[in-house]
C-alpha cells in the first residue's frame, strides 16, 4: 500500500526520555521535601458519620478535613460529589479525610488509627429497575409503535456487561503546592483544564491562581480523565491547609477499589420482525450502573445510547437509557465511553436474531450495515464516505471466515475451534454539540526566535503519541525538519484550553487547529521572528444539527469503522479458551503515523478482547472484590495471539491530513468478536461479558 | 548497614534489612527509573537484575541482597545491548506510555542473556511477568525478535 508522508513512521518525540527512563512521573519528583497524604475511607456502603476520632498526631503530622475546603465539591460536570464526605458516606472507599505526615508509612499508620463512628443506612447495591435515576435520555426515530403492532414476531433478549478497570500501570497520583496565593498541582492526568476547573471551584480561585502541570503519565485509558479532579482537590486541600508541598500517590489496591471504572450495564433489546425475518424496529432499554455519584455518567450514557444500534441502520428505533445510582464506587470514563457495552449487546443481538429467523449470522447482519446517506440511530445522516464493504471483504478473505465458520459447526471433541466476526464503529470527537458549545477549543502554535516551533495545547501524551502526530502535522505543513518542532507536557500557565484528551478527539479536532495555525505561520514566515498563532474551534458542517433536548440529529461529525475476525480454541474439559489469531481492518481516515496508529489499534483491541473474556471485576456487598493484579487478570504477553491488522485509507475532509478519531475504536469490537467465536465453537448463546472460564463452563 | 553493588558502584544502604529494595533504589539512591506499579510482584514495572536474574524489587528485602550486584535501567542504559534494544523498540513501536518500559527492557535483557535467539513463543513466555497495558504486546515481541537479530553476537 502507498503511504503518504504524514503516515510514514517517525521516532516518537518522547521516545528517548521514555526508553532511557529520564521522563519524570509524578512519584519520581524528588525536587523538594514533600509531605505524604493518606485517605481515610468509608468502610460501609451507606451511612451517617456520627464522629471522627483522630489519634494524637505527632509534630509535623496533620489531619485534613472538609473544613479545609472552601466549597466542598468536585466538579466533574457539576459539583455533585464532595471532596471529603460530609455527613453521609455513599460507597465503600469514599474519602472522609486525609492524614498527612513526613513519610508515607507514618501517614498510612496514622490513617489506620482514625476511628470512625458511622451509623449504617440501608444501601442500594445492585443495578436494577427501581434504583434512584441520576440521568435519563430517550430517542425515537421512525414509527416504532406501528412496527411492533404489525410485527409477526417479537424477539427479546437482555445482555449484561461487567466492570472494567483501566489498569494503567502507573497508579493515580498528584502533588499540590500552595505558595504565594497560587495552587500548583502536578500529576498523572489526561485533562489539565478539568482539574483546573475543579480546583478553582473548591478553593474559590481564578485561572491566574491555579496552575496544573501534567507529569509523564503512565497510561490513562479514561481512568485519568475524571478521577484526577477528585484526587487533585484532595491533595490541594492538604497543601492549602498545611502550606507545604504534599504528595498523594495511590497504591494499586486503593486505586482499584476507589477509582472510576467502566459502567456495568444491563441492556434489553426487543425487536419487531416481519414474516420474512426482516427487522422492522427495535426497542432498546439501557441501564448503566453509575455508582454513588453521577460524575461523567451522563455523557457516557449518551454515547452508549447513540451507539445502541452500532454499525447498523435499523428502520425504526426507540431507545431509553438511564444512569442508575447505587452505593458502589462511582463509574466514569474508560476508552470506548459507553460504546463497548452497547456494541457488544447489539452485535450479539443481531447474531441471535439471525439464528432466530434461521439465517446466516453474518449475511443477516450485512443487510443492515450502514451506508453513506443512511440515517443514524438519532435521526442524523451518515454524510461521510463509508468503506465498510471493503473492510468486510478484506477480513473475510484473510481470515477465511466463511469456510471456517461452517467447518467449526457441530464439533464434538474436547478441543473445539470457533471463529467470530464483528463489526463496530466509533463516533469521532465529543458527543453532540459540546465541541461548539462547551469546549470552544483554542490552540497555540508558537514560533521561537531561533525558528523552532512549539505546539502549545492542553492535550496530554499518555502514550498514544499525540505529541508526535501534532508535531508531524506542523513540520509537514511548514516543510521544516521534525526536529525543529516540539511539544511539552501541558502547563495551564503556558498552554491554552484546547480541550480534554478524550473522545478520540485530540488529533482530529486539535490537530486541525494546529494545522490551520501552521498554514498561517508558513504564509507569514520570517526567520528570527517570534510570534504566536492562535486558532479557535470551527464546527464541521453536519447535515442535521444536534439537539440534546430532543436527543436528535448528527451526534458526531463522522465515524471510524472496523471489522474483526477471531479464531479461538475452547477446551471443553477446562473451559479455557486460547486465542489462535485475529484479523482486522480499520478506517480511521488517514492515519497520522502508521506505527503509532497501529499501536493504538493493538492496545485497544487487547483491552477489548480482555473485556469480553478475562477481566472480571465485581462488587460484593458494595466492595470491589478484585483489588490486585493477581485477582483482576489483565492480559500478559503469553495470553495474546498474533494480530493481522490493516488500515483502509479513507481521508476525512475535516481532519488534519485526513485523520479521524482512532484511540477508542479498536476496543469496541474486541468483546463481541470474542463472544462470537465462542458461540461458533460451542453453538451456545453468550448473553454476558466477561465470558470467563466459569461462564464457558455454564455454556457447556 | 547493607552493602551491595548498584550499577557497578559499591553502595551502603542505611535502611533496615526489612526495607524493600525498590525504596532503597528510588529514595536512597535517587534512581527513579525503577517504577512501582502494583507493590506485590505482579506487574514487573520495578524489575531489576540481581546477579543477572530478573527480580521484582518491590518483593525483595534489602537484607537479602548483601554483596549482590544490582543493575537498574540507569546502569543498563549505558551498555551496547541497550542501544540495540533502543533502536528495535523504537522501530517496532514498543513504547507507549513508558511506565512499563524500564522493567520490560530489563526483562528483554534477562531473556536474551539466556536465550539469544528466542522464537516468538519464547519471547511471549519470557516477557509474561511484565505487564503492559498500552501496546497489546505484539509490537514489543517484534522489538525483541528484531533486537535478537540485529544484536547477533552481543548476547
Amino acid at each position: 500500500m502507498h503511504i503518504s508522508r504524514i503516515q510514514a513512521p517517525v521516532k516518537k518525540k518522547d521516545h528517548d526520555e521514555k526508553f532511557g527512563a529520564h521522563a519524570l512521573f509524578v512519584d519520581d519528583l524528588q525536587d523538594k521535601v514533600y509531605l505524604y497524604a493518606k485517605a481515610v475511607r468509608s468502610p460501609v456502603p451507606h451511612g451517617k458519620i456520627k464522629s471522627i476520632e483522630f489519634p494524637e498526631l505527632p509534630e509535623g503530622c496533620y489531619k485534613v478535613t472538609m473544613d479545609d475546603v472552601p466549597q466542598n465539591g468536585v466538579v466533574v460536570i457539576q459539583a455533585d460529589q464532595p471532596v471529603f464526605a460530609g455527613d453521609v458516606v455513599r460507597y465503600i472507599g469514599e474519602c472522609i479525610c486525609l492524614i498527612v505526615a513526613p513519610t508515607q508509612r507514618m501517614a498510612d499508620e496514622l490513617a489506620a488509627e482514625v476511628k470512625l463512628d458511622i451509623e449504617e443506612l440501608e444501601p442500594d447495591l445492585e443495578l436494577r429497575k427501581g434504583n434512584e435515576i441520576a440521568h435519563e435520555y430517550r430517542y425515537e426515530t421512525g414509527d416504532v409503535e406501528r412496527a411492533f403492532a404489525e410485527a409477526v414476531d417479537i424477539f427479546e433478549e437482555t445482555f449484561e456487561t461487567g466492570y472494567q478497570e483501566q489498569a494503567y500501570i502507573e497508579p493515580q497520583g498528584m502533588i499540590a503546592e500552595w505558595e504565594d496565593g497560587i495552587m500548583t498541582v502536578k500529576g498523572s492526568l489526561q485533562c489539565p483544564y478539568y482539574v483546573q476547573t475543579s480546583i478553582k471551584h473548591a478553593f474559590k480561585l481564578d485561572d491566574q491562581h491555579v496552575r496544573i502541570i501534567q507529569m509523564a503519565t503512565g497510561g490513562g485509558f479514561g481512568g485519568k480523565e475524571d478521577y484526577p479532579s477528585v484526587i487533585g482537590c484532595q491533595v490541594a486541600a492538604a497543601a492549602y491547609a498545611i502550606g507545604k508541598p504534599v504528595k498523594m500517590i495511590y497504591r494499586r489496591q486503593e486505586d482499584m477499589e476507589v477509582t472510576t471504572k467502566r459502567h456495568p450495564s444491563k441492556s434489553t433489546y426487543r425487536t419487531a420482525l416481519d414474516k420474512d425475518g426482516n427487522i422492522l424496529a427495535m426497542d432498546i432499554d439501557v441501564m448503566f450502573n453509575g455508582g454513588a455519584y453521577p460524575g461523567l455518567s451522563s455523557v457516557v450514557l449518551q454515547r452508549g445510547l447513540i451507539c445502541a444500534t452500532s454499525v447498523y441502520t435499523i428502520p425504526a428505533v426507540r431507545a431509553l437509557g438511564t444512569i442508575n445510582l447505587t452505593n458502589t464506587v462511582p463509574n466514569g470514563a474508560y476508552r470506548g465511553f459507553g460504546a463497548p457495552q452497547t456494541t457488544f449487546a447489539m452485535e450479539q443481538h443481531m447474531a441471535h436474531l439471525a439464528k432466530h429467523v434461521g439465517q446466516d449470522v453474518l449475511d443477516f447482519r450485512l443487510k443492515y450495515v450502514a451506508k453513506q446517506g443512511d440515517h443514524t440511530s438519532t435521526g442524523g445522516k451518515h454524510s461521510t464516505k463509508i468503506v465498510m464493504p471493503e473492510l468486510i471483504d478484506r477480513v473475510l478473505k484473510k481470515s477465511d471466515y466463511r469456510n471456517k465458520v461452517e467447518q467449526f459447526k457441530n464439533q464434538t471433541g474436547r478441543y473445539r475451534r470457533g471463529i467470530g466476526f464483528a463489526m463496530f464503529s466509533h463516533g469521532c470527537g465529543f458527543t453532540g454539540s459540546a465541541e461548539r458549545d462547551l469546549l470552544k477549543s483554542v490552540a497555540h502554535l508558537y514560533k521561537h526566535a531561533d525558528n523552532r516551533v512549539e505546539v502549545r495545547v492542553a492535550n496530554t501524551d499518555i502514550g498514544q503519541g499525540i505529541k508526535t502526530t501534532l508535531c508531524k502535522i506542523v513540520a509537514d505543513t511548514l516543510d521544516i525538519p521534525l526536529e525543529r518542532v516540539f511539544c511539552n507536557n501541558p502547563d495551564t500557565f503556558i498552554v491554552p484550553d484546547s480541550g480534554p484528551t478524550v473522545a478520540s478527539r485530540s488529533l482530529m479536532i486539535v490537530g486541525r487547529l494546529i494545522q490551520r495555525a501552521a498554514i498561517r505561520m508558513k504564509e507569514e514566515w520570517e526567520d528570527g521572528v517570534e510570534k504566536l498563532y492562535e486558532e479557535h474551534f470551527i464546527e464541521e458542517p453536519t447535515t442535521i444539527a444536534w439537539d440534546i433536548t430532543k436527543f436528535f440529529g448528527d451526534a458526531y461529525p463522522t465515524y471510524s469503522w472496523g471489522v474483526y475476525a477471531l479464531e479461538t480454541i475452547v477446551d471443553t474439559v477446562t473451559a479455557k479458551t486460547e486465542l489462535v489469531k485475529l484479523w482486522g481492518a480499520y478506517d480511521i481516515g488517514t492515519p497520522g503515523d502508521e506505527t503509532i496508529a497501529m499501536g493504538q489499534m493493538m492496545g485497544g483491541l487487547t483491552q477489548g478482547l480482555a473485556y469480553g473474556s478475562i477481566e472480571d471485576m465485581v462488587a460484593v456487598d458494595g466492595k470491589i472484590k478484585q483489588n490486585a493484579f493477581n485477582s483482576y487478570n489483565i492480559p500478559t504477553s503469553s495470553d495474546i495471539c498474533d494480530f493481522d491488522l490493516e488500515f483502509v485509507n479513507n481521508p476525512y475532509e475535516w481532519g488534519p491530513y485526513g485523520a479521524k478519531g482512532a484511540g477508542e475504536l479498536p476496543l469496541n469490537g474486541g468483546a463481541p468478536v470474542y463472544t462470537q467465536s465462542i458461540e461458533n465453537a460451542l453453538g451456545a448463546d453468550v448473553m454476558k461479558i466477561p465470558c470467563t472460564v466459569e461462564e464457558v463452563m455454564e455454556l457447556l | 548497614m547493607i552493602r551491595f553493588k548498584l550499577n557497578g558502584k559499591d553502595v551502603e544502604s542505611k535502611m533496615l534489612p526489612g526495607a524493600r529494595l525498590i525504596d532503597s533504589i528510588r529514595e536512597e539512591f535517587g534512581q527513579i527509573g525503577t517504577k512501582e506499579g502494583c507493590s506485590e510482584g505482579e506487574c514487573g514495572a520495578c524489575a531489576v537484575l540481581i546477579d543477572g536474574e530478573l527480580v521484582n524489587s518491590c518483593l525483595v528485602a534489602l537484607g537479602s541482597i548483601e554483596g549482590q550486584e544490582i543493575v537498574t535501567i540507569e546502569g543498563y542504559r549505558e551498555t551496547d545491548r541497550f542501544k540495540v534494544l533502543d533502536k528495535a523498540y523504537m522501530k517496532a513501536g514498543g513504547v507507549q506510555c513508558g511506565i512499563c518500559t524500564p522493567g520490560m527492557i530489563l526483562a528483554t535483557e534477562a531473556l536474551l542473556a539466556k536465550n539469544p535467539h528466542p522464537s516468538r513463543e519464547e519471547v511471549k513466555v519470557g516477557l509474561a511477568g511484565n505487564l503492559c497495558r498500552c501496546t497489546g504486546y505484539n509490537m514489543i515481541v517484534d522489538a525483541v525478535l528484531q533486537a535478537a537479530e540485529e544484536g547477533d553476537g552481543l548476547w
